[in-house]
């Protein structure tokens, strides 16, 4: 119950839970079990332009070609981008707050075409710089269930100065 | 287009944190009673309603049922848009060309107090791959912001540059729920929400509503004396996975605005375009987006500002009502950058007026960090 203006306002408050499964399908089944049971990463390369794309999926966006292929792809990369979150999030897998801060990245994954956003476990902006090469640590396997979150996180292991970069200033 | 359509009456509400004393009925109830009164059309005139709304920010499914009697839709054709209200004017825009309607009102409305908005945020990104990875719409943004900053060599004192001038653009708007004289030191002391965007960089959640009523040439002059012309139009969707494309990049947005411009007959939309409103819903986005919109070369946004190209007494100015940043209820704010386009042609905006104006941009945007764009060049002459 609030007032404004002398008059009262009255909320309705709905507490219902509302809950989904969602078929993880073909494609990311398999590459959610090898993540689990192998700790490897998959990708699905497209038949037409050999774009390798991460998570797998059933066609090339570019293309319109189906993607019949997979290949093993990292767990090294290099950084693309990255953020230190420190607002309040609110986990929807457990309902309850995220403790803040905690790093946030977009890798760019050995033998991959695109990108992938994931936890970083650096919060110290000053030591993070794009082009950095990252690793993706991973649960131990009893603690592995085949999901996303399987690789825990990624981590800074080094400078790219010692390898070169494809695309210039901004790798 | 061999038919024009034209917008002959347009309405907002104020934008504030939380709309206590209206529901969603309530709500797009104002707008279309102001509508109605300001162009003297009666519910009789319309016979097509296009609204703009989100069933899980609404949290309802069939969300404009919410609005089904106060928009006059009984027994006659309506219809929602579930993303920004600039693609809602287009659907409205492509209805009335069909040849089967006269007019179409277009109405959008959100209220973002009453939902889980992070919660809200992250359910649009995939349940099997992403939801579980601690993201929304500010996370991702500033994984954006980072990699443009980085890439075009803009730091973080020039991006500040974008709060500063929209937030005291919007002291002279009435309809705004954020504005204030900020320096580039408060905006960098605001705090970090995600690093690099501070809390003076990121647009408001509001609650508020806009509604437009477009007519079909012939019947323009019952409606207005000033009408504004649908000159040109484009639109165009991104990669939806972010890692599917480099966030510093949009070619969508160079795309959609490619079109608008050619169907508006624009060539050079630096000198031709008097006044653009473009949704700004991070500081570091009116940058981007003015770049790729063709405003100025890329990497040179901070410059427009700087230069006083696109402060409010410039010659293009930029966001005059102080943007998305002053206001940003989800869905609505790119209806209302085009009624702020629309109000700037005819000469209505009040104390934030540019003089002159002829031609403006509005621009919308929807999905995370650009994903969908929508480009409108708007005339006040035929
Ligand atoms: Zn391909």
């Amino acid at each position: 119950m609030r007032r404004e203006e002398g008059k009262e306002y009255l909320y309705i408050t709905l507490h219902t839970e509302l809950p989904y499964q969602y078929s993880a399908g073909r494609y990311m089944s398999r590459f959610l079990t090898t993540l689990r049971d192998e700790a490897k990463i998959l990708a699905s390369r497209c038949t037409q332009c050999g774009t390798v794309l991460v998570p797998p999926r059933v066609v090339c966006g570019n293309c319109f070609a189906e993607m019949k292929d997979f290949v093993e792809v990292g767990p090294r990369g290099t950084l693309k981008t990255f953020s230190v979150i420190n607002f309040p999030f609110i986990d929807p897998f457990t309902g309850v707050q995220r403790p803040v801060p905690y790093g946030y990245a977009i890798v760019q994954l050995d033998g991959c075409d695109n990108w992938l956003p994931h936890f970083l476990d650096e919060i110290d902006v000053q030591k993070l710089r794009i082009g950095l090469r990252v690793e993706a640590v991973f649960k131990p396997r009893e603690e592995r269930e085949g999901a996303m979150t399987d690789i825990l996180h990624f981590r800074v292991i080094g400078d790219r100065s010692r390898e070169s970069s494809p695309e210039g200033e901004v790798s | 287009m061999s038919q024009r359509v034209a917008i002959v009456g347009i309405a907002q509400t104020t934008f504030q944190s939380a709309k206590r004393a209206q529901n969603y009925a309530e709500l797009v109830h104002e707008v279309v009673s102001e509508l109605f009164t300001k162009t003297g059309a009666t519910h009789d005139d319309v016979d097509n309603i296009v609204s703009a709304s989100s069933d899980f920010w609404d949290g309802r499914t069939i969300s404009n049922m919410a609005i089904q009697d106060v928009v006059g839709a009984y027994m006659k054709s309506e219809s929602k848009v579930s993303s920004d209200g600039t693609l809602a004017v287009l659907y409205g825009m492509m209805r009335i060309l069909s040849g089967q309607y006269k007019t179409t009102l277009v109405v959008a409305h959100s209220k973002g107090s009453e939902g889980t908005p992070n919660l809200i945020a992250n359910a649009a990104f995939d349940p099997i791959y992403q939801r579980q990875l601690g993201i929304d719409g500010l996370s991702a943004s500033a994984l954006q912001a980072r990699r443009y900053m980085e890439k075009y060599g803009v730091s973080e004192e020039e991006v500040a540059l974008v709060s500063v001038k929209n937030l005291a653009n919007a002291r002279k708007n009435p309809y705004a729920q954020v504005a204030g004289e900020f320096t580039v030191d408060d905006v960098m002391q605001s705090g970090y929400l995600a690093e690099p965007i501070k809390k003076l960089e990121a647009s408001p959640i509001s609650d508020g509503a806009c509604a437009l009523l477009l007519a079909r040439e012939d019947l323009v002059d019952r409606f207005t004396d000033k009408p504004v012309w649908l000159k040109g139009v484009g639109h165009c969707q991104d990669c939806y996975y972010l890692g599917d494309r480099d966030l510093a990049e949009s070619e969508a947005l160079a795309v959609a605005a490619q079109r608008a411009y050619a169907m508006a007959g624009i060539r050079d939309p630096g000198k031709e375009i008097d006044v653009a409103e473009v949704y700004d819903a991070f500081s570091y986005q009116e940058l981007m987006w003015t770049e790729i919109l063709g405003l100025c070369p890329r990497g040179e946004g901070v410059e427009l500002i700087r230069s006083g190209v696109s402060t409010i007494d410039g010659t293009l100015p930029v966001n005059p009502s102080g943007g998305v940043l002053a206001a940003h209820a989800v869905i609505v704010a790119g209806l209302v950058r085009v009624a702020e386009a629309a109000l700037q042609l005819r000469g209505e905006a009040g104390q934030h007026q540019i003089s002159g104006v002829k031609t403006a941009l509005a621009h919308g945007s929807f999905g995370y960090c650009g994903q969908m764009h929508c480009v409108w060049i708007l005339s006040n002459e035929k």
